[in-house]
């Protein structure tokens, strides 16, 4: 079988730069930096190799393992244009805490190959790796911070509990592979429906399921992220808390609504007591944060649970609507993309002088530096799902596919997220307050404005621009939503 | 002119925030030029205003006018639809006029810490919110103005408002947040319900009126939908017991945050039940009616009480706005086109005479320092007589006097509750407009007791031989064109009657016949 190298362009050009920053980067002595210059160059003529696929059609390769299709497609854009902010933001904190710098680089990038091969596996064998790429560096790159213990700790949490994680997916997928014959997401699912209620069967469905909620870091599988975060670099728990939950995401929606739809009685209400859960645990222990990170880990929490919510629309009779909820999860996802990555780039910029990362040190920033203000504002209203910022789309395409659903669970699912919702805005609102009112504790001086360097003022800008724009025209991005969906008919 | 009626609502609403936009990329150091960009474009949004006054058809109050409609997010069917009819264009014109006004106002006045360029940004951002609210005819569009007017308000009284701001302005934003998500919630129930199929599906606040009236949302559906919908309206308004947060906002709120507050921001939920509740809904509003209207009863009781026990001049005008509101929906509970215009006219009266008196505490606190009214201690008559003249045309306007601006939208809706819509209990109605002749001898009450404690009186030893300045030039251009509406309406009620009565009439009559 001849190999498609067009389909698999993107994933080789990562690929490429990643080993070319490795080796360059050994010949360097002094400017490390050009591994910075390397991957943006290399991530920006990924993009373009990913634009050539676009409206090509749908091309299979690898007997059906790997599938280039506009929901993949729309997922890699969305992964590149992660990497491309998480790179910006890197340029300046890596420069200036550490020797490794092609090594950073290399991991980030290898990882985000990982994060370009998930949307477009199509069978167990292939997410499973696609996800141990994401996850394996992930573990190097949180411990990047090697004298720290948080750093450390950080680390060992995220690495112990992926590798559980990964451990009780495994088994669900070999008891699958066992009850099915087949690792393709697509003859799987017609061997399930086939097989019927067969509890074992329904079991192997939910380890796998599993396996994915802690990616996801839906509580109760949460616990590793707070830690995490907070231990990581400032640019990589941006990349954990967006791309790679977003990862997570796609390989949730694969099995869920491609391989398993005929368990969907089984896992949508289960999904609808872990939304419902994961909200509430996220939003209420974010109230009680004084760490700038840890609070936005905590909404990163609270924001997985509202994306969880479609999930439960998934046993719906009506394929229109769950196509619905299909879309309302790649919505979301890409709003949310852009606004915690915005909110990561100016905790980045903030951290450089404050390492100590406290709410406390964003006190009185907003007067400080007036344009930050407006877009860290910007970034956490979004977060909070007000208007005009962008968020509040997401959040409406969640509400409506689930009223969508109509059911009395859903409709209860739905009046709790609403509920949670003015939860959320309690804490965004009281940073975005302390930006522009706080001041700093007693007899401290006003600090200087805030130095802003090009790469991180772009990346800042960028969300920014995308958070504003997209909530006064959401249609500019997310009318490629409809086009990406996987949903069939039953 | 064709253009014009086609960008006019456009133009009204944009403008504003075209010029929040101008005012943030400004220097800060460019003071004047902040400030008159500011000013230019409110103004020229107001100048919109009364073209559009111009060249509307009286004629045919009724239908839209000046309406457009063009995709806006064709992926969930939401479009970008506006238009005023004779309901919508008075409270336009109104919000246009006051913020306007606010602009004129904060040119000299503008509490600590001062900084225009950021204030007069979310003054006009805010003003975009009003305005959208009232000539959107999609509830996507509508909810998605309704939420913008919240952050320009939070940070309003979060950064410019009094001691207590901390508390009154996240109580604001969190009150008026559950309340319209739970609206949302009930905007998409009826989406769900417009069509059995996905196609059919609509947002479209008039087609949505079309199928109310054909009765497509009745039952248990149409009970619940209604409760979550008038939530969130009922918030804004605000309802008794949902009241809460207002004296604490009003209370904290700047001087034109206030005004604002009560003048445009509360009228937004009395409109969103006049123009999507009641004719989308019309079956469970006859259920609720009779609810609605007791509250309302039982707000301008309430509102009056707590007026007497006041000390604060700002806090004993919220609550006077608690009672004036409750008026309002005692009006539209009775789903009476005599209701109806006298809760419109309501809601205008309200928005004029409120603010007047917002900003006469504003500046009253200016020079004082103090809205204490014990503090204040009389004479003020004597001290500045011209301020003091303002203040009682202001508070007896307030109290209802025939011949000013507050008399009519209370004696209607009174008229109104006597005889309210068929299958509705005339008794218990009667009953509740009992009860509010009982609240306009209680308001009356309240307002001249006001006066006598700030006006009469001989002038305290603390504030005589105090250089206390009477109104200023500029407390005069922002003030004159409420002082003249505040006679005109009173004298003539139908400026705003003959706008409303077309299309209350049109919409109305047979919904509720």
């Amino acid at each position: 079988v001849a190999i498609d190298f067009h389909a698999i362009l993107p994933e080789l050009v990562l690929a490429g730069t990643a080993l070319l920053v490795l080796v360059v980067d050994l010949f360097v002595e002094r400017a490390k930096v050009v591994a910075s210059w390397l991957s943006i160059a290399g991530t920006l003529v990924a993009g373009v190799a990913l634009a050539t696929l676009v409206g090509a059609g749908t091309r299979v390769s690898f007997g059906g393992s790997f599938v280039v299709d506009n929901y993949a497609l729309l997922f890699k854009g969305l992964f590149l244009g992660s990497l491309l902010l998480v790179l910006l933001m890197s340029q300046r904190y890596i420069n200036a805490g550490t020797a490794y710098q092609g090594e950073f680089y290399f991991l980030v990038l290898s990882s985000f190959v990982g994060m370009l091969l998930m949307p477009s596996s199509r069978d167990l064998l292939m997410l499973f790796l696609s996800l141990e790429i994401v996850s394996a560096t992930g573990f190097i790159v949180a411990g990047f911070r090697k004298g720290d213990a948080r750093g450390n700790e950080g680390a060992l949490k995220f690495l112990l509990i992926g590798v559980l994680s990964t451990a009780v997916m495994l088994f669900g997928m070999s008891l699958v592979y066992g009850f099915t014959g087949s690792l393709q997401l697509g003859p799987i699912a017609e061997r399930l429906a086939q097989l019927g209620d067969e509890p074992a069967a329904v079991m192997s469905v939910f380890l796998v399921v599993t396996g994915f909620a802690f990616k996801v870091s839906a509580a109760p599988f949460h616990f590793w992220a707070p830690d995490t975060y907070e231990g990581s670099p400032v640019p990589v728990a941006a990349y954990l808390s967006v791309a790679s939950k977003a990862a997570g995401f796609a390989g949730l929606l694969q099995v869920t609504f491609v391989a398993f739809p005929s368990y969907a009685r089984y896992w949508a209400p289960a999904f609808a007591v872990l939304a419902a859960f994961t909200m509430l645990l996220g939003n209420v222990i974010a109230l009680a944060q004084t760490n700038m990170v840890r609070l936005l880990a905590y909404s990163s929490v609270a924001q997985a649970g509202y994306m969880l919510v479609p999930f439960a629309v998934g046993s719906s009779a009506d394929p229109a609507v769950r196509e619905e909820a299909f879309q309302a999860v790649l919505v979301y996802l890409l709003i949310y993309a852009f606004t915690n990555l915005g909110a990561f780039a100016v905790v980045t910029l903030v951290s450089q002088r404050q390492p100590s990362n406290l709410i406390a040190d964003y006190a009185g920033l907003a007067r400080r530096s007036p344009a930050l203000g407006v877009a860290m504002t910007a970034f956490l209203f979004s977060l909070a799902g007000i208007p005009p910022a962008a968020g509040w789309y997401a959040k409406f395409v969640i509400f409506k596919s689930a009223i969508n659903g109509d059911s009395l669970t859903l409709q209860l699912l739905v009046v709790f997220m609403a509920v949670m919702t003015v939860v959320a805005l309690f804490y965004y609102a009281g940073v975005a307050r302390s930006l522009w009112l706080g001041t700093p504790p007693e007899g401290a001086p006003e600090p200087a404005p805030q130095p802003v360097s090009p790469a991180l003022g772009t990346a800042i800008a960028l969300s920014a621009a995308g958070v504003l724009v997209l909530g006064v025209l959401p249609n500019l991005l997310v009318q490629y939503a409809p086009v990406s969906t996987l949903v069939a008919g039953p | 002119v064709e253009w014009f009626d086609d960008a006019a609502l456009t133009l009204a609403v944009f403008l504003p925030l075209l010029g929040a936009v101008a005012v943030a990329v400004l220097p800060r150091e460019r003071d004047g030029l902040v400030r008159g960009a500011a000013l230019t474009f409110s103004g020229l949004a107001l100048l919109v205003g009364v073209g559009m006054l111009a060249r509307f058809d009286y004629g045919a109050g009724a239908a839209m006018q000046f309406e457009v409609s063009r995709s806006w997010i064709p992926s969930i069917g939401a479009g970008y639809h506006v238009g005023v009819d004779g309901i919508a264009l008075p409270l336009l014109v109104l919000s246009l006029l006051l913020s306007t006004l606010c602009v004129v106002y904060s040119w000299r006045i503008l509490p600590e810490p001062r900084n225009p360029k950021a204030f007069l940004a979310l003054l006009l951002l805010l003003e975009t919110g009003m305005n959208g609210t009232f000539v959107a005819l999609d509830l996507v569009l509508f909810f998605v103005f309704w939420e913008t007017v919240l952050i320009p308000m939070y940070f309003m009284i979060a950064v410019w408002g009094g001691p207590r701001r901390d508390y009154a302005s996240i109580k604001f934003i969190l009150y008026t947040l559950i309340g319209s998500v739970i609206m949302l919630l009930g905007f998409l129930a009826i989406w769900l319900r417009s069509s059995p199929d996905a196609a059919g599906r609509t947002f479209d606040i008039l087609a949505l009126q079309e199928m109310g009236a054909a009765a497509r949302f009745g039952g248990t559906f149409g009970t619940i939908v209604f409760a979550a919908v008038a939530l969130g309206f009922a918030v804004k308004v605000p309802v008794w017991p949902l009241h809460t947060w207002l004296p604490d906002a009003h209370t904290e709120a700047p001087t034109v945050g206030s005004v604002l507050l009560a003048g445009i921001l509360l009228k937004m939920g009395t409109y969103g039940f006049v123009r999507i509740a009641l004719p989308v809904l019309p079956d469970a509003a006859r259920e609720w009616a009779p609810v609605i209207g007791v509250l309302g009863a039982i707000a301008i009781i309430y509102g009056s009480l707590c007026c007497l026990a006041q000390r604060d001049v700002k806090r004993l005008i919220a609550y006077s706005s608690v009672g004036h509101m409750g008026f309002v929906m005692l009006g539209i509970a009775t789903l009476t086109p005599l209701g109806i215009n006298a809760a419109v006219f309501g809601m205008v009266a309200h928005g004029v005479v409120t603010g007047m008196l917002f900003f006469l505490a504003g500046s009253m606190h200016e020079r004082y320092h103090t809205r204490d009214i014990v503090e204040l201690g009389g004479g003020m008559a004597t001290l500045m007589p011209r301020l003091a003249g303002v203040f009682t045309l202001a508070c007896i306007a307030s109290l209802g006097l025939p011949g000013l601006a507050g008399f009519w939208g209370e004696i209607l809706a009174l008229l109104a509750a006597w005889n309210p819509a068929a299958g509705l209990s005339v008794p218990l109605f009667r009953t509740l407009a009992a009860v509010g002749l009982l609240g306009t001898l209680l308001t009356a009450g309240y307002f001249l007791w006001l006066l006598q404690r700030v006006n009469l009186g001989r002038v305290p030893d603390r504030w005589s031989g105090k250089p206390l300045g009477d109104v200023a030039p500029i407390e005069v251009a922002a003030w004159s064109p409420l002082i003249v509406l505040i006679v005109a309406l009173g004298f003539a009620p139908g400026l705003i009657l003959w706008l409303t009565s077309p299309s209350v009439t049109g919409w109305f009559t047979d919904l509720f016949a």
